[in-house]
């Protein structure tokens, strides 16, 4: 793996931040949200600020910025100094003149950062109405040259695009080219690929590091994943609870971490290397799907509408005790794989044969006894649960449907708390009294209640914070091993999949293009796309857990466990 | 964009059918004879079956309704049961006020009601916003003719700066129509105001807090650009709808409004009619202002395309 | 514990929140005005034959449009009648048809629009049926009914209920669109929950905050529109007094008496401006994201 080492004690010090404290406005003997951080960052830095989620990280960024929602934050101390310009201090119209033209941010959500109802051209172009006097064919002339100089494709087309009519990838560029335009010292990127698909994760890492190098930016890079950490950082903050817990160059932090929380983080992170192969007693298969095919539209009273093919000819099977993961980017088809097979929506042709019966086709009433073997875990840990019912109301619902009466369903959710580690008496508690994880625990063992034999996992984890994340794999893998449960495991992460899976599928546009036992496909992967996504994955020639090269990297040439 | 243009004119096809059957039957499925009914205690047998010829109501059913759809496809509303001249010419030649004061009354409205949500919306919680958010609870609460009369009594009465009542064409002397027109516009428009003004708040509060709002600011654009550029044309088409649907409030406003402020035009003969139990005329008026409403939503459905690009069809 | 007395703790709760305000901050003393001013306003006029000095339909010839005196507090209208007796009784019936629209239209749209949201055969047929109903104005609805049945309370609430239901129904539709795309829908239709139990249990109670709301709203908007129906002489019956109705009279003399209006055009005014303000901070508490009388 290699590292940024380059020395920067003598570069020019773009921003200095000391003792800085963000409270809760109005309130200042509140807990702060900031507690006392200190930070420099230099030209030419990449900066990275990493965390789990409640941390702080967003909050820094935004002081940096004057952008605080004046309402709910405020500075309550310390300094923010930007080449000697005291941010705290500013006034309304002296932070405008600052931003875009000396510092500049780009956000995480591509999809709602740009305005809808303006052309892109337009919305970089504001920029330099904003700050520059440059004339209208100049100012065009320079939106078109910066558009070329973030590699965007016939940039006078796109120039008169709105946002909606661009990829996701496409419109984070636009974004680092309105950053970007008028040459700022200072770019703050605020967990900018983290809503992307890996393959576009790359492309834009290596878009801001040439972008850096061309105009010898500071960037203060807000992440919280390790990976990307691994690849971009020059140096590294941890942050925990509103506090800097640890400072030191990326080589230093990843080999030789000091405090344990960023042990803890860093051991959390799932080896990219494949779990240890696990034979199968050869036990019949619990779940096989022949042919699976899923077309939305094609029809239509007055005109025919486009034919989406979500998911074309997919077959799989899966045995007892056995875990299949599928993997694929946004739009690949992997979760209306899983809604199919849930029968949560009606694929258009092929057999899903559970336990020896086909159900594709079959009608609600007569679907109705094998719901009880097929049980699912959604992605969005707070939305899964009915926030009005109790965790009790919850994990009953399923097994009273199914004729078990209510104080053995009571007595088998009790036993269930005990399994996903949560105190009894949260039987009587609602949703919102939990963590995001905590409920990701209850819908696990809400869908155990049924002793289902195929538990599918859609994107189970990915909406956890790295650590708990951990936890919820362990649990998972507990409960495959105590109820010999089929496990289907949907992911966009191979990281995840590599530590879960027994046998992988990679999808790209609704087709498998790869399947086979783990290991093979994620040491010698056969398809181009499946090696794309191995080679995107950030930091993927680094064991985090063991603060150590991965041996036997790089993947993609040839090695085995 | 055409073919979706047709696709909902057509649609207010169907709509418009079941506004005429409701209306048919609202007659015919009245318990009791509706001939009845409507002569009123006194009325002699020759008047009853004079009523009955004219509404059609000897004929079977179907026959009645379609007889009333066809004259209905000719522009023929009925006739009156008082005067007995056309309802098509009574309400012809009583419409112009009503539109003039209609008009204006919508011009006020979106003038004040806009700028007014907005201001609110940007300085939220201030006196500013108070101020905007308990005038428009006002304008809900207070009963259309009694802020008319209240307007009477200070204006009129009081200052005597305009008349207390009366209407003059604006093709006659606009000077005087304006005079005039000017109080029962505002009149009218209170509610209206109240409705957009909040709804404009509303609308904007909610893009105020969106992403894209944080990007124009982080580039450092003017806040009366971020309001008016950014944020605005985002926030329009609930704006748009509300415009719509409260036409709904606009054309009860105008009954109650005419009333009290004596003007000649549609809302008076609406209230002649009730006194006089004059059915053909209550109909037609149905079947006019849900017209109108129907034109009006559909003119708004439409318009949301030239706010909001992601509404192309 | 059985569901109905779960569903009973957490409306419970549900209304406590409602009360004690979680945050403190978020209602001022606004609403609580509000509502000490609506409870004087309905206890006034429920409990009025107690108290008023005169019954609010006796005609005394000598004493026609007196000023405040001691005997009549407010004076007299153009029939001696006493203007503070016909007032205080005058609320009852608006009243009534507020609370009387509001239910019902609220147990009308909430079936039909459960309906039109959970099953799609339904759903377009009973959305063109709503929008046609929606086009009907109110007040002009009021006058037919009133026109061909007479004077009633029954028309009346008809004809305010009909344009208010297909908006309720829109409401609800809206909500259970939304709601049944949850995970925890889907995931109650893996757990194979009949379909019944989805509806009642997962979707229904999702609807009951905004129809809260848009209940209390209804309520004010009916109150007003049956005080215009009254003016224009397509209201209840003149011999029952009314806000409304105490007005309607009050046109013909409003430059020698304004208090015939003034005074019912007060307590009317009050009495919605009341339940508009409990209904935001309902919307507030309950559900920030709806908007007030959308579509």
């Amino acid at each position: 793996m290699q590292f940024k080492s380059k020395d920067f004690s003598e570069a020019e010090r773009v921003l200095k931040i000391r003792k800085l404290k963000v409270g809760l406005t109005g309130r200042p003997d509140a807990a702060p949200v900031l507690n006392e951080i200190d930070l420099d960052i230099r030209a030419g830095e990449t900066h990275c600020l990493v965390g789990e989620s409640g941390s702080g990280k967003s909050v820094t960024s935004l002081a940096v910025m004057g952008l605080l929602p004046k309402d709910a934050l405020e500075v309550q101390g310390g300094l923010i100094d930007l080449e000697g310009f005291d941010i705290t201090a500013a006034t309304h119209a002296q932070m405008r003149e600052l931003r875009a033209q000396r510092i500049a941010m780009i956000f995480q959500e591509p999809m709602t950062a740009l305005n809808p109802v303006l052309r892109v051209g337009e919305q970089i172009e504001e920029v330099l109405a904003m700050h520059t006097d440059l004339s209208g064919s100049e100012a065009k002339a320079r939106v078109l040259d910066i558009m070329d100089q973030v590699h965007l494709p016939d940039v006078e087309r796109i120039y008169r695009a709105f946002p909606h009519q661009l990829s996701g990838g496409q419109r984070q560029r636009i974004m680092i080219a309105m950053a970007l335009v008028l040459d700022p010292d200072l770019l703050i990127a605020d967990e900018p690929t983290t809503a992307l698909d890996v393959t576009t994760q790359l492309q834009i890492l290596k878009l801001i590091a040439e972008m850096q190098e061309r105009h010898g930016t500071a960037v203060l890079f807000i992440t919280h994943d390790m990976g990307v950490v691994a690849e971009i950082a020059d140096t590294v903050s941890v942050m925990q609870k509103g506090r800097i817990v640890e400072r030191a160059p990326i080589r230093q932090l990843l080999t030789d971490p000091k405090e344990a929380y960023t042990r803890k983080l860093l051991t959390a992170v799932p080896s990219l290397g494949p779990r240890m192969r696990r034979d199968g007693d050869g036990a019949k298969p619990v779940l096989e799907v022949a042919g699976l095919d899923m077309t939305y539209g094609g029809t239509g009273i007055f005109r025919k509408s486009k034919a989406v093919h979500a998911v074309q000819d997919a077959h799989f099977s899966i045995a007892p005790g056995r875990t299949l993961g599928i993997v694929g980017e946004s739009g690949s088809g992997k979760s209306t794989v899983a809604r199919c097979i849930m029968r949560l929506i009606d694929p258009t042709g092929g057999e899903i044969t559970v336990s020896g019966k086909e159900i594709s086709t079959l009608g609600r009433r007569a679907l109705q006894p094998h719901r009880k073997s097929l049980q699912i875990v959604f992605q969005d840990p707070y939305r899964s649960l009915n926030p009005r019912w109790t965790v009790a109301r919850s994990l009953c619902e399923g097994p009273i449907n199914f004729g078990v009466s209510k104080a053995e369903a009571m007595k088998t959710a009790a036993e269930l708390m005990e399994l996903v580690e949560l105190p009894r008496d949260a039987l009587d508690r609602y949703p919102h009294q939990f963590s995001g994880g905590q409920r990701q625990r209850i819908a696990i063992a809400r869908a155990v209640a049924m002793k289902p034999d195929l538990l599918v996992a859609d994107e189970a984890v990915s909406a956890l914070d790295v650590s708990v994340q951990a936890q919820v794999l362990d649990l998972l893998a507990d409960v495959q091993k105590r109820f010999g449960v089929a496990l289907l495991f949907i992911t966009h992460d191979l990281r995840v999949a590599a530590q879960i899976c027994d046998e992988v599928l990679v999808m790209q546009k609704g087709k498998v293009v790869e399947a086979g036992p783990a290991d093979e496909v994620l040491l010698h992967p056969g398809h181009d796309y499946t090696r794309s996504l191995i080679e995107a994955a950030p930091g993927r020639e680094w064991d985090f857990a063991n603060f150590r090269a991965l041996t036997g990297a790089p993947l993609t040439q040839g090695a085995t466990p | 964009m055409l073919g979706y243009i047709l696709k909902r004119v057509l649609a207010t096809i169907p709509v418009m059918a079941i506004v005429a059957i409701f209306v048919f039957l609202l007659l015919r499925l009245t318990p009791g004879d509706p001939a009845a009914i409507l002569a009123g205690d006194a009325a002699t047998p020759d008047q009853l079956e004079r009523i009955r010829d004219r509404l059609g109501l000897n004929d079977p059913l179907y026959i009645q309704f379609f007889t009333w759809v066809g004259q209905l496809l000719q522009g023929d509303l009925g006739t009156s049961l008082i005067s007995n001249t056309s309802v098509s010419s009574m309400i012809g030649n009583r419409i112009g006020p009503t539109i003039n004061i209609a008009l204006m009354t919508i011009l006020i409205s979106v003038a004040l009601a806009v700028p007014m949500g907005v201001i609110a919306a940007w300085r939220h919680r201030t006196w500013v916003d108070f101020l905007v958010m308990s005038f428009s609870v006002l304008g809900f609460s207070v009963p259309v003719f009694v802020i008319g009369y209240i307007l009477i009594q200070i204006f009129a009465i009081e200052l005597r700066w305009v008349p207390v009542q009366g209407y003059v064409s604006p093709g006659e002397d606009f000077g005087d129509f304006f005079v005039r027109a000017i109080m029962p516009s505002l009149t009218l428009a209170t509610i209206y105001i109240a409705l957009i003004a909040r709804m404009t708040r509303a609308s904007m509060l909610e893009v105020l807090g969106e992403d894209y709002i944080r990007t124009a600011r982080a580039k450092g654009v003017r806040e009366n650009v971020v309001l008016f550029r950014h944020a605005l044309r985002n926030a329009a088409v609930p704006i748009l709808t509300i415009i719509g649907t409260g036409f709904a409030l606009l054309i009860s406003g105008v009954v109650v409004t005419e009333s009290v402020f004596n003007i000649p035009g549609i809302g008076r003969l609406t209230v002649d009619a009730i006194l006089a139990r004059d059915y053909p005329v209550i109909q037609a008026m149905i079947l006019l202002t849900a017209g109108i409403y129907v034109v009006v939503n559909l003119l708004v459905d439409i318009s949301y395309s030239f706010f909001d690009p992601r509404i192309r069809y | 514990m059985t569901d109905t007395t779960r569903s009973t703790q957490s409306a419970f709760a549900a209304l406590t929140r409602l009360i004690s305000l979680p945050g403190g901050a978020r209602l001022g003393g606004g609403p609580i005005i509000a509502a000490l001013i609506l409870l004087v306003i309905v206890v006034a006029s429920l409990a009025a034959p107690l108290y008023v000095p005169y019954d609010p339909l006796e005609m005394k010839a000598l004493s026609r449009l007196q000023g405040p005196s001691e005997a009549h507090p407010l004076g007299t209208d153009p029939f001696g009648r006493d203007i503070f007796s016909r007032v205080m009784t005058g609320g009852q019936v608006s009243l009534l048809i507020g609370v009387g629209a509001a239910v019902v239209s609220v147990a009308l749209g909430l079936i039909i629009g459960l309906v039109a949201g959970f099953f799609r055969m339904a759903d377009a047929i009973i959305m063109r049926i709503m929008d046609s109903l929606m086009a009907i104005p109110a007040i002009l609805l009021a006058i037919a009914l009133v026109a061909l049945n007479g004077p009633s309370l029954g028309s009346v609430i008809i004809a305010i209920t009909i344009p208010e239901v297909p908006r309720v129904v829109r409401l609800v539709r809206s909500v259970v669109l939304s709601a049944r795309e949850e995970p925890y829908v889907e995931a109650a239709i893996a757990l194979g929950s009949p379909m019944p139990k989805i509806l009642f249990q997962h979707l229904m109670p999702n609807t009951f905050a905004p129809l809260i709301v848009q209940g209390t709203y209804i309520c004010a908007s009916a109150i007003l529109i049956e005080a215009l129906l009254s003016f224009l002489g397509a209201g209840v019956s003149t011999e029952i007094p009314t806000w409304g109705n105490i007005m309607a009279e009050g046109r013909l003399y409003f430059q020698i008496k304004p208090g015939l209006i003034f005074w019912p055009g007060l307590l009317l005014s009050l009495c919605i401006l009341s339940i508009n303000l409990l209904g935001d901070a309902a919307r507030d508490v309950l559900d920030p994201r709806m908007k007030k009388r959308e579509g």
